[in-house]
């Protein structure tokens, strides 16, 4: 496998040809936020939080699925990328009712974390303030629609480490949703193995373990990478 | 609480994260909603909590009575007596206090950090510490913690008595306040221990007593508190009025709150609290029951020594470092009830839930609401008094700072919002039976 050699930010940087912009910039210790990505499962670039320029690219490129390129020169960190990364969590939050106060992921929260990072001190739009459920109808889980940002992270560890394929994505655009199975409460979910990775890779307060309360869920995501390497690379290594 | 939402938009939501969410309703007596929501939610459970679990709610309880109590009397309520009713307002407030006697105001600001500081040391943070859950507590005391609160416990309890010595000392001053700030036959109710009717702040019964003494209720299952309180809506007012059921509207005006538990209590069951409890009731209620709301501020004083030295007492018990604090359990009840002793007063919680522990409805009855109509009766019992002159369309100054000390004897959470540094807008009407305005005083 060959390698590439780019610029990040001016620096030069070499990868491999099968790795992402992230994964380059990951490597040189270039931090820029990201909510979608989850080391272990395949990259979608929905949250658009890594979004980077690229010089002769006239449009913005999500960093988790943009191949490196020889040559390519990167920026990550501009003012029209700072204006944008801040606007998308706006949206993130304008969207669903995100109330960090009352909720099991305060403190814990990417949503929250990446909030900070961008500087959000306030929301610049209007709240939608949707109607949406809290299912509890599961033995050990709970899912609160409020919190979902539909990263899709749930959907994916479901489907490519656990296999069931439990969560999939309803409706389009502001009305699309997290479901389980065919739209059914978890807890009647015949695919569901209870095995709690959704839990894992849940970004935000949104899918949890039941009985939690405020502040009190606390995840721990590299198990997920440990599994994905155990089972791709043969590598039992934490 | 109906108009700030707290009962409507809790439907929906887990019952877990209810203590979370319902400690927001105020940044001053926090814990009060979160015990009263971690109680309602154990009934729900139907779990009993681990022994050091109790205590160790009761702990921080006692320390939020502290901090809740001083603030009260020193930042808010003694720049009144101090500087005095008819003081330049601009002046009248802790920063008046700390000129006037920075001792008085060293000793009373550290009070109240101690009992912040017993909150903070046992849940993490001083405000909104999500700390109780349904089935107990989520963290243990530590060994560290525990040395820290009982290192700290003696100057507490020193500054405790200074305030007692002092506000003593004032009584001959202040009989005229004593007279006229809401002193008048009501109700009381509160909490009683299931043994023996002592003092209570966390559990134990309903108890419900006249101004001569006579108990109405006593052992009722706080569970049972529908049976005996309603609440009417008045057009004028987005606070409910509360009043005891048997008497019906308006008769059965009640007070809660530090003057109504050491009204119903037969005594508070620790030595120093128990002597000055039996001083207070020979000096300002002849023995028997207190009647007069200028008086919460002595019983106040009184529940501080009461819950410093409950602290060291709960310190002392043999299993206060246990780490076995958490019981767990699942939905096992569509309906609970949980009702504490907030400082202001008794509160309320009341939930039903669906199968899978989802709120369906929400009922609050929160302390100050509590004395709605007796603070609304000490406005007039005041103006009543202090306008002598209405036929001249005189109402004095004094009167509006009067009115202002007559409904902070309460220290209603509205005092969050109300009692703020400098000026407090008021407007002071004086009508005639057939509603014409005969005198009126502006305050911007």
């Amino acid at each position: 496998m060959s390698a590439k050699t780019l610029t990040i930010n001016g620096k030069p940087v070499s990868a491999r040809e099968d790795e992402t912009i992230l994964d380059a910039a990951r490597d040189a210790g270039v931090v820029m936020p990201t909510l979608c990505h989850l080391d272990g499962l395949t990259d979608i670039g929905a949250c658009r939080m890594c979004l980077v320029e690229v010089t002769g690219i006239n449009k913005l490129l999500p960093a988790c699925t943009t191949r490196v390129a020889e040559g390519m020169e990167v920026r990550t960190d501009t003012e029209q990328l700072r204006k944008y990364r801040r606007m998308t969590v706006e949206l993130l939050f304008a969207e669903r009712n995100h109330v960090c106060a009352g909720c099991v992921a305060n403190n814990h929260c990417e949503l929250q974390d990446v909030g900070i990072a961008v500087g959000m001190d306030h929301v610049r739009y209007d709240y939608l303030f949707p109607k949406h459920d809290v299912d509890l109808t599961h033995t050990q889980f709970g899912m609160d629609q409020n919190r979902c940002i539909l990263c899709q992270r749930c959907v994916r560890v479901c489907d490519e480490i656990e296999g069931a394929h439990t969560w999939d994505v309803l409706g389009r655009g502001v009305k699309a949703r997290v479901i389980t199975d065919l739209n059914q409460p978890w807890g009647e979910s015949l695919s569901c193995t209870s095995c709690g990775k959704c839990v894992m890779a849940c970004p935000t307060g949104a899918i949890f373990k039941l009985g939690s309360t405020v502040e009190e869920s606390v995840k721990d995501r590299s198990k997920l990478a440990f599994l994905k390497n155990a089972r791709d690379k043969k590598q039992w290594v934490m | 609480m109906e108009f700030r939402g707290f009962e409507k938009f809790c439907e929906g939501r887990p019952i877990g994260e209810m203590a979370g969410i319902t400690a927001r309703i105020c940044g001053i007596c926090p814990i009060s909603h979160i015990l009263a929501s971690a109680k309602t939610g154990d009934d729900v459970l139907t779990v009993e909590i681990p022994p050091t679990a109790e205590k160790l709610r009761r702990m921080m309880n006692l320390g939020q009575f502290t901090q809740s109590h001083a603030l009260s009397f020193f930042h808010l309520s003694s720049p009144d007596f101090l500087l005095g009713w008819d003081s330049d307002p601009a002046a009248r407030n802790v920063f008046g206090l700390i000129a006037k006697d920075p001792e008085l105001a060293r000793a009373g600001i550290r009070l109240r950090q101690f009992g912040q500081e017993v909150i903070e040391l046992l849940g993490g943070k001083k405000i909104h510490p999500a700390w109780a859950v349904p089935g107990g507590v989520r963290e243990p005391l530590s060994k560290d913690a525990h040395k820290h609160i009982l290192d700290r416990l003696p100057e507490a309890r020193a500054t405790a008595v200074l305030a007692l010595n002092m506000f003593k000392k004032m009584l001959d001053g202040t009989k005229e306040e004593g007279e006229n700030f809401g002193k008048f036959r009501s109700l009381f109710i509160g909490l009683v221990s299931r043994e023996g009717a002592l003092w209570e702040h966390y559990d134990g019964v309903l108890r419900v007593v006249d101004s001569d003494g006579n108990i109405l209720v006593d052992n009722l299952d706080p569970r049972r508190y529908s049976e005996i309180i309603g609440e009417v809506v008045e057009p004028y007012s987005y606070l409910k009025s509360p009043y005891y059921k048997p008497m019906g509207y308006p008769q059965g005006m009640y007070r809660v709150g530090p003057l109504a538990r050491l009204n119903v209590c037969t005594r508070i069951g620790t030595p120093l609290a128990d002597a000055e409890l039996a001083e207070y009731r020979q000096r300002v209620g002849s023995g028997g029951i207190v009647t007069s709301s200028f008086m919460y501020h002595y019983a106040r004083l009184v529940e501080i020594m009461a819950a410093l030295e409950r602290i060291g007492m709960l310190l002392h018990e043999p299993d206060i470092l246990s780490t076995r604090v958490r019981s767990g359990g699942s939905i096992n009840k569509l309906e609970g009830v949980g009702v504490s002793e907030a400082p202001r007063g008794t509160l309320f919680h009341h939930y039903h839930v669906d199968e899978n522990g989802l709120i369906k409805k929400v009922n609050l009855i929160v302390a100050t609401g509590n004395n709605n109509i007796a603070m609304n009766r000490t406005v007039k019992q005041i103006a009543q008094h202090y306008i002598t002159n209405v036929k001249d369309g005189v109402i004095p100054e004094g009167l509006l700072n009067r009115v202002e000390g007559g409904i902070r004897c309460y220290d209603p959470c509205l005092s969050c919002s109300t009692h703020a540094y400098g000026q407090m807008p008021m407007q002071v009407s004086v009508l005639d039976a057939a509603g014409n305005v005969l005198a009126q005083r502006t305050r911007d």
